[in-house]
């Protein structure tokens, strides 16, 4: 559990952030959104103590951060960020064993431990081990820095915009890695990003930050339909607000029993997928199956209902 | 332009220096004079010894030159320099005894005009074809080594020995030693020095961007100090250290001499030292450096892992330029008494004797020629980031 504590930085007279709290789960994904300037990657640099706070403090399992050097404690802090700072001196390898060979772990281990982040990543070690960043694509070199950031086991992993020099397509299958090796390895991440999109698709909670201080800290639902000001209802988009909201609900939540005609989608896809089915095929309904059995159909008039409730 | 498929292709520079050969080949290719001050009389290339003896040697360097010509052939025209040269060294080994013969106890011959332009001439052509050709750095280390030793054998076989620089060689044999010993001591201690004090206050530049302003000004400035003045500048400054403090003088410091001569190579030498370490430095790319930040190293583990291997290059290129310029510029130590190459250059400018002056440059120019090539070998070999033709 990481737990920030009135965490404050002052530039000057400027508060860049500004007494903010909140509580981070282990074993979560916690985006933190805003607009450039909202203090969003300071708060990020001030828990692996890049930044030193001004005020208050980071407690990560109870332990306060400022108790160890600055050093020490980064070691056991993955840290991710944009352009993904690869060494272009060093093998792709010894890229990702560098936080290992800092905390001088035995080398067979380091070796053990860097093939399996490359097969997590989908990466072949036989054939990724050798080569330099320089030999690797944008998408690839990107998955190198988070196996990097991830080497060690680190009790909490920063992400500070990790997609935000990817194309689209790429970055969308990023995420996903990220959601499955989040899900598989039981991390605890905070990742600052300044797209609402990306917020709502990676984080368990959102953390939307304005001029400083922490505007709302909430799951990505409450997010969309019960905005705190004006500016997180902004961030969020009034005409994108029901479509992002569907794209949170898997249809095995309001599945029906009885048929439907046309192709099935399965039982993880969101509702804004089965939206999107009916109105691309004219159907009034879709079914839902799962393991390849129908299992009931998702309709149009559900779908509405879902997400008709909020005035 | 358009390429005729019957017609080959001619590289721009090897038209130009095959143009500039033949020009040279018209002017005299060695000088006779009546003894070592006078000035020589020019004979022309073909006129040097008998006829037989000559021309085959002027086919040669023909050759040669024309073998620069085609632009697609980069090993042709390396071919043509490598060919042109043993060319010109025949010429002179032929023709050297020849001119002597009769000529009296007194004459001397030596390189003329012609000689040393055709020289030139095939050094740029050798320079252009390689930069064609790209070999390798261990290529170009054995090219280097294999150019040495040639040159070496014809002088160590005494083919030559009747050229009057070598003839003022051969009666200050002893002294040429003691002066080429001290010559390199004064270049490579000087960078040393340099390298030992620049380098660590390169790092502390790089760190304390205050340093930085302070420190880039002043050896700037040091840099434009023209050296006759500057080791002028160390005469009093060092006579004043060696009698005011106590046992300097007995370590050899005094107005005049080798210490005074160090101490302008060395202050000449900390401007590209320290300038060339903070670039270097300055060089790793910023999310690297803050991906290493935020992994845990420590600023002495970033120097070491992170921004040195990735500086090297521009620091190496840093002692090249000082080494380089430090054997030009200890000929200056010369006229100081510092020693070096630089007593003959002023000892020939004394008694007019060109030659003698000869004996002090040629070593010179050959010797920073050598540390050039040798030290472009090291910064390539230094280079960390492989070349994958990636971008």
């Amino acid at each position: 559990m990481i737990e920030i504590d009135r965490l404050t930085k002052t530039y000057g007279a400027t508060k860049a952030v500004d007494s903010v709290s909140m509580t981070v789960e282990a074993g979560t994904i916690t985006a933190i959104v805003g607009t450039s300037g909202s203090g969003k990657t300071t708060l990020l640099r001030m828990v692996n103590r890049l930044e030193e706070p001004s005020a208050g403090e980071v407690r990560i399992n109870g332990t306060s951060t400022l108790t160890v050097k600055p050093h020490i404690l980064r070691r056991r802090i993955g840290y991710a960020i944009q352009g993904h700072g690869l060494f272009p001196h060093h093998t792709v390898a010894r890229n990702i064993a560098a936080v290992p060979e800092l905390l001088q772990w035995p080398r067979d281990r380091i070796r053990a431990r860097v093939d399996e982040l490359l097969d997590l990543f989908s990466m072949d070690p036989a054939q990724f081990r050798d080569r330099y960043p320089s030999d690797l694509s944008g998408g690839q070199q990107q998955r190198v820095g988070v196996a990097r950031a991830l080497a060690s086991r680190p009790d909490l992993l920063l992400m500070d915009e990790p997609f935000g020099a990817l194309d689209p397509i790429i970055r969308a299958r990023a995420q996903d890695d990220l959601r499955r090796i989040q899900q598989k390895l039981g991390s605890t991440i905070m990742l600052v990003t300044h797209d609402m999109e990306e917020a709502m698709r990676l984080g368990d909670k959102v953390a939307v930050m304005d001029a400083g201080r922490l505007v709302q800290y909430d799951t990505p639902a409450r997010i969309i339909t019960r905005p705190a000001t004006d500016f997180v209802a902004d961030m969020v988009g009034d005409v994108e607000r029901p479509l992002r909201l569907l794209s949170l609900i898997p249809v095995s939540e309001i599945v029906a029993d009885g048929p439907a005609d046309g192709a099935a989608l399965p039982a993880g896809a969101s509702l804004r997928d089965a939206l999107s089915a009916c109105l691309w095929t004219g159907r009034s309904a879709v079914p839902v199956e799962q393991d390849g059995v129908q299992i009931g159909h998702v309709s149009l008039d559900a779908i509405r209902a879902r997400v008709e409730f909020h005035p | 332009m358009v390429l005729s498929p019957y017609r080959m292709a001619l590289s721009a520079p090897g038209v130009l220096f095959t143009a500039l050969g033949l020009g040279a080949l018209l002017l005299p290719y060695m000088t006779i004079a009546a003894n070592r001050i006078v000035a020589g009389d020019g004979v022309m290339a073909w006129q040097v010894a008998a006829p037989g003896a000559t021309w085959p040697a002027v086919a040669v360097i023909v050759t040669g030159l024309l073998m620069g010509l085609p632009a697609s052939m980069p090993r042709l025209r390396l071919g043509g320099a490598v060919l042109g040269i043993p060319g010109l060294i025949a010429l002179l080994i032929q023709g050297a005894p020849a001119l002597l013969e009769g000529a009296g106890e007194y004459a001397r011959v030596s390189p003329g005009i012609g000689f040393w332009c055709l020289l030139a001439v095939f050094m740029l052509l050798l320079a252009d074809a390689l930069a064609g050709i790209a070999p390798g750095p261990l290529a170009r280390g054995g090219m280097l080594a294999a150019a040495l030793a040639g040159l070496a054998a014809i002088l160590w076989s005494g083919a030559l020995s009747d050229l009057s620089v070598l003839q003022e060689f051969s009666s200050r044999r002893d002294a040429f030693v003691s002066a080429a010993w001290r010559h390199l001591g004064l270049a490579f201690g000087s960078l040393t020095a340099a390298a030992v004090i620049g380098f660590p206050l390169g790092v502390l530049c790089h760190r304390r961007a205050q340093l930085r302003g302070a420190t880039l000004p002043v050896l700037s400035f040091l840099q434009t100090i023209p050296s006759l003045a500057m080791f002028g500048l160390m005469i009093p400054v060092l006579a004043w250290v060696g009698t005011a403090i106590p046992g300097a003088q007995a370590i050899g410091i005094a107005g005049i001499g080798f210490a005074p001569a160090f101490l302008a190579l060395v202050l000449y030498s900390l401007l590209p030292v320290v300038g060339n370490t903070v670039a270097g430095l300055a060089a790793t790319p910023v999310a690297a450096l803050e991906a290493a930040r935020g992994m845990g190293m420590t600023p002495r583990q970033r120097l070491w892992r992170v921004e040195l291997p990735l500086g090297l290059p521009i620091i190496l290129t840093g002692l090249r330029i000082v080494l380089v310029q430090n054997i030009g510029l200890a000929v200056i130590a010369g006229l100081i008494g510092g020693g070096g190459f630089g007593t003959f250059v002023f000892q020939g400018l004394n008694q007019t004797a060109t030659d003698l002056i000869l004996l002090g440059a040629l070593p010179t120019v050959a010797l920073a020629l050598t540390a050039a090539i040798a030290m472009d070998i090291f910064v390539e070999l230094a280079r960390v980031i492989p070349d994958t033709g990636h971008d």
